[in-house]
């Protein structure tokens, strides 16, 4: 028996050894945000009608994965919620480019009996990461919803243990709103949580967590929440307005949007009355310099995501880019050296 | 007294039950032919399958056996054949401690061994890290199944007039040889479940693999993905997967178990 | 050149001294081999130490013996120190003996004293295919199906009757220390009851006899004759399960909670020193953050390295190399 199972893996071994000679589509690896995971895994099956010769293996590991992982070159590209910090990319053997890709709103999810619609503030949401305000029927929240009966349930706040660009949206507002965390806190991909609720691994792990434990309260992209459906909550925005995060309350942030150059920027709290507070764009970074074809596929699907990508994003909860910033962003993607 | 030790004797069984019984509850529906061929759907899409993590478990399991067994085997002989006590002693400590090195410490070593240099995760990294925990595991059985050779096979075969290292091979090892392969087999089941040194190394793949030196799936790796996803249908895929994955390891156990039972005649 | 024509040749004049010179050749080749082979075993733990220490020289240049001790892992303040993952491997591991060590035991007296012989082999069994579980099954089970069952039915009714004791206050969300440590007991008991197992078969008959003659009853026997003289091997049965435990990476990461915690709760979350590589090492971005967390491998490779040498030196001292720990 044992012979005749050496025979046949020796066999399989064999096939598969010499596929390997002949002619492959070219693949291409990336990681990242688990933010983009949706879109991206859709965009790849459209994608591979358009090119036929590059296959795009991406792994959603989280954004600081994504920018560690670039800066190593075990990559081919990376995919960040968060943009690369000039510290970080001053290490990086190479220029890195930072291309916006999607936009979208990180929902504010919770668990509660009966699943009421809630509406909260950014004040209110610093509190209860900080271990401030401890209970549902907290007054701070009770009047912000009135005619919704809140039971004393303890609230369990749920944070990303991974490095998220999530994260980094998440905390990047709480900076813009709260002092007390902008001082202890601070924004980041990874921050050093308050000692309340628990940490779970990748907005699977967050949402995942929601659903299994009454009283919690976490944060994840829309997309995750939709699919799932599990509530979320409208929030106040700059101009004093509940919204909920959608791909229009979403745009309506990015458009009010001050963009440099070089394409790092943030959109949380954003002026207008329309715009979802908790919004951020998403990122693919890439080397300046590409060596050789799978760079030149790289670019050639960026290049599409960037247009023809942009009308699939709504329909998985993303907000497309406007038509000015795609035509920017493909000047940038022209500077790549190959 | 007898009460106790059998309810404790109950209590210990019961996880492994309690595991297979919600694994087949959860995962057994999706088991079908799309599961083994196919490749994972993009996120929210029906169907799909785990077949590339498969052909990518089946194809680490290889290169791992390439890499362990010619060591693990050959190290083996010597610390049975050749070996004077104080030697072998010292490496069969050493082996023992290489077994109790975490397996996500030889994930980290080969990722700072081949994964950087290479600049690129593989199958390659994947196999090697599965094939070096390997070693300790094959050398330290081969040992044992070497010794339970009865001398006076050596002895017979080396009066006659064959070179020592003849004897060896075609002699001893020939007689233990169903011991041998029950500790490939053994280590094999062991490292096939192994997912912690695979997320620094095989990184993971939606599609076929085709190329050692890309990135590969494998269903360890899967099923943790695959686990925490929000999506109802890589959940139940990810309840398929383990149990795909528990059935294999439970099975090489067991005919493990069975081959070497009738051999060696242990008792209990 | 088969055995026939060796002899053969042996018995020409002449010929005799090319053959001896070609066996003398191959054994020595072949003896080499086999050397080489072996030693790869050292070569391996020397690259195994070399890479963590490579990794982790930034870190320990910085932090020094603070490291160990001082309490704070803030990735984003550029402050490490390993001691919540010290504590969290410690507690989990500590769980998960208290709860795996009497249980194994017993059943390993179950198995050599007490069960009928038809009943030993299925059940050894049994307990052999236990340990063959994956971690990342025994994780993704252990976080669906006995997380929630435990949050539900088990730790409210610890919380009420036990809630006096700090150890089982403050509210648990299902993933906590107390669960990291089960899912660790139910993973070390199948190497505790096989080693157990083989030290009290290997205790001699006589000592048995020697207490029935003297009027022992039948749990006195075993309390008497068997386990005492058999403590230090037991002892090195259980710290092998703590080796075990000390390095298991996946179940523990699923079901611990995921931060760095100190304190006296088990319902709270933690993190252990595997654990926090698991999740932090791939996007760790600064030098100081990747080289904090290969110090933090280097801290479990030196306590696993320790515990597994322990418990070989104790289970040798007892019983000889007869005694074999199954991995």
């Amino acid at each position: 028996m044992s012979r005749l199972t050496a025979v046949l893996s020796a066999v399989v071994f064999g096939i598969f050894l010499v596929s390997c000679s002949k002619n492959q589509p070219v693949s291409v690896t990336g990681a990242g945000s688990s933010f983009d995971n949706p879109v991206f895994t859709k965009w790849f099956e459209v994608y591979a009608a358009v090119d036929t010769n590059a296959q795009f293996n991406y792994q959603s590991i989280g954004s600081g994965a994504g920018q560690k992982q670039l800066l190593n070159q075990t990559l081919d590209f990376g995919a960040s919620d968060a943009p690369m910090t000039d510290d970080a990319m001053a290490g990086a053997p190479g220029k890195i480019l930072h291309l916006p890709v999607v936009a979208g709103g990180v929902a504010i999810i919770y668990n509660l009996p009966g699943g009421p619609k809630l509406k909260l503030d950014g004040e209110t949401l610093a509190g209860i990461y900080l271990g401030q305000i401890t209970k549902w029927n907290d007054p701070k929240i009770t009047a912000l919803n009135p005619g919704v009966s809140l039971p004393g349930l303890a609230i369990i706040p749920i944070h990303r243990s991974d490095g998220s660009g999530t994260t980094f949206i998440f905390t990047d507002y709480l900076s813009v709103i709260n002092k007390q965390w902008a001082d202890s806190v601070k924004k980041g991909t990874a921050v050093n949580w308050p000692n309340v609720g628990i940490g779970a691994k990748g907005s699977e792990g967050v949402a995942d967590e929601v659903r299994q434990l009454s009283g919690s309260i976490g944060y994840a992209e829309l997309a995750y929440a939709n699919q799932n459906k599990i509530p979320y909550a409208d929030m106040k925005n700059a101009a004093g307005q509940f919204v909920s995060p959608a791909p229009d309350s979403v745009s309506a942030a990015l458009a009010t949007a001050t963009i440099p150059d070089d394409f790092r920027f943030s959109m949380v709290n954003a002026p207008g009355p329309n715009a979802y507070p908790i919004s951020g764009p998403s990122w693919i970074l890439i080397y300046q310099n590409q060596g050789g074809d799978r760079g030149k596929h790289l670019v050639g699907f960026l290049k599409w995501a960037i247009t023809d990508g942009q009308k699939i994003s709504p329909t998985l909860d993303y907000a497309p880019l406007p038509a000015e910033l795609q035509q920017r962003e493909l000047k940038l993607l022209d500077t790549v050296t190959y | 007294m007898q009460v106790v030790a059998f309810i404790c004797a109950v209590l210990v069984i019961t996880p492994l039950l309690l595991v297979f019984y919600h694994l087949t509850k959860l995962g057994f529906s999706s088991i079908n032919l799309a599961f083994f061929t196919q490749l994972p759907r993009a996120v929210g899409e029906t169907g799909g399958g785990m077949g590339n993590a498969i052909v990518g478990t089946f194809i680490l399991l290889v290169e791992a056996a390439v890499i362990g067994v010619p060591i693990g085997v050959l190290g083996g002989v010597f610390l049975s054949e050749y070996a004077a006590v104080s030697v072998s002693w010292w490496v069969r400590f050493g082996a023992d401690i290489l077994n109790g090195v975490p397996s996500i410490v030889w994930g980290l070593v080969v990722y700072a061994l081949v994964v950087v240099p290479m600049h690129g995760y593989s199958a390659l990294a994947g196999g090697i890290v599965l094939g070096l925990m390997m070693v300790p595991m094959v050398m330290r059985a081969t040992e044992e199944v070497l010794h339970l050779v009865p001398g006076g096979y050596r002895e017979a075969s080396l009066a006659l007039g064959i070179s020592k290292w003849r004897t060896i091979l075609q002699i001893v090892v020939r007689t233990a040889l169903r011991g041998i392969v029950t500790g490939v087999l053994l280590a094999l089941a062991r490292v096939a479940g192994e997912t912690a040194p695979l997320l620094f190394t095989a990184f993971g793949n939606p599609y076929w693999p085709r190329n050692l030196t890309q990135p590969v799936a494998a269903l360890p790796l899967q099923i943790f993905d695959y686990a925490y996803s929000p999506y109802d249908d890589w959940r139940r895929q990810a309840w398929a997967g383990a149990l795909v994955l528990l059935l294999l390891v439970l099975f090489i156990n067991i005919s493990v178990r069975v081959l070497t039972r009738e051999r060696w005649g242990a008792k209990p | 050149m088969n055995t026939a024509e060796t002899i053969i040749t042996r018995a020409t004049p002449g010929a005799g001294r090319t053959v001896i010179g070609v066996s003398r050749f191959g054994d020595r080749a072949f003896e080499w081999l086999t050397l080489l082979m072996a030693f790869s075993i050292f070569v391996l733990i020397a690259l195994i130490g070399f890479e963590l220490f490579r990794g982790a020289t930034p870190a320990i240049r910085k932090f020094g013996w603070h490291f160990l001790v001082s309490g704070t892992w803030n990735p984003v303040d550029g402050v490490f120190s390993a001691l919540p993952f010290i504590f969290g491997t410690l507690v989990t591991s500590a769980i998960a003996l208290l709860l795996a060590v009497p249980l194994s035991i017993a059943t390993a007296i179950f198995l050599t004293e007490l069960a009928p012989l038809w009943l030993r082999q299925p059940l050894i069994i049994f307990i052999e295919l236990l340990a063959a579980i994956p971690s990342v099954i025994l994780g993704f089970w252990g976080s669906y199906v006995m997380v929630p069952w435990l949050h539900i039915h088990i730790y409210p009714l610890l919380r009420s009757t036990l809630g006096f004791l700090p150890f089982f206050q403050g509210q648990d969300s299902g993933p906590c220390i107390l669960s990291a440590g089960v899912i660790l007991a139910i993973m070390v008991i199948p190497i505790i009851t096989s080693v157990s197992r083989e030290i009290l078969r290997s205790v001699p008959g006589l000592q048995r006899e020697a207490a029935y003659a003297l009027g022992a009853t039948r749990w006195e026997v075993t309390r008497i004759a068997v386990l005492s003289y058999a403590k230090r091997g037991l002892f090195g049965a259980v710290i092998l399960g703590l080796g075990r435990a000390l390095g298991e990476t996946m179940a523990v990461t699923m079901l611990i909670g995921n931060v760095p915690y100190i304190g006296l709760s088990v319902f709270k979350p933690g993190q252990t020193l595997a654990s926090v590589i698991a999740n932090e090492f791939t996007e760790a971005i600064t030098r100081l953050h990747t080289s904090a967390l290969f110090e933090v491998g280097l801290v479990l490779l030196g306590v696993t390295l320790v515990v597994n040498a322990l418990a070989r030196l104790l289970l040798i001292t007892f019983a000889g190399p007869s005694v074999k720990p199954q991995n």
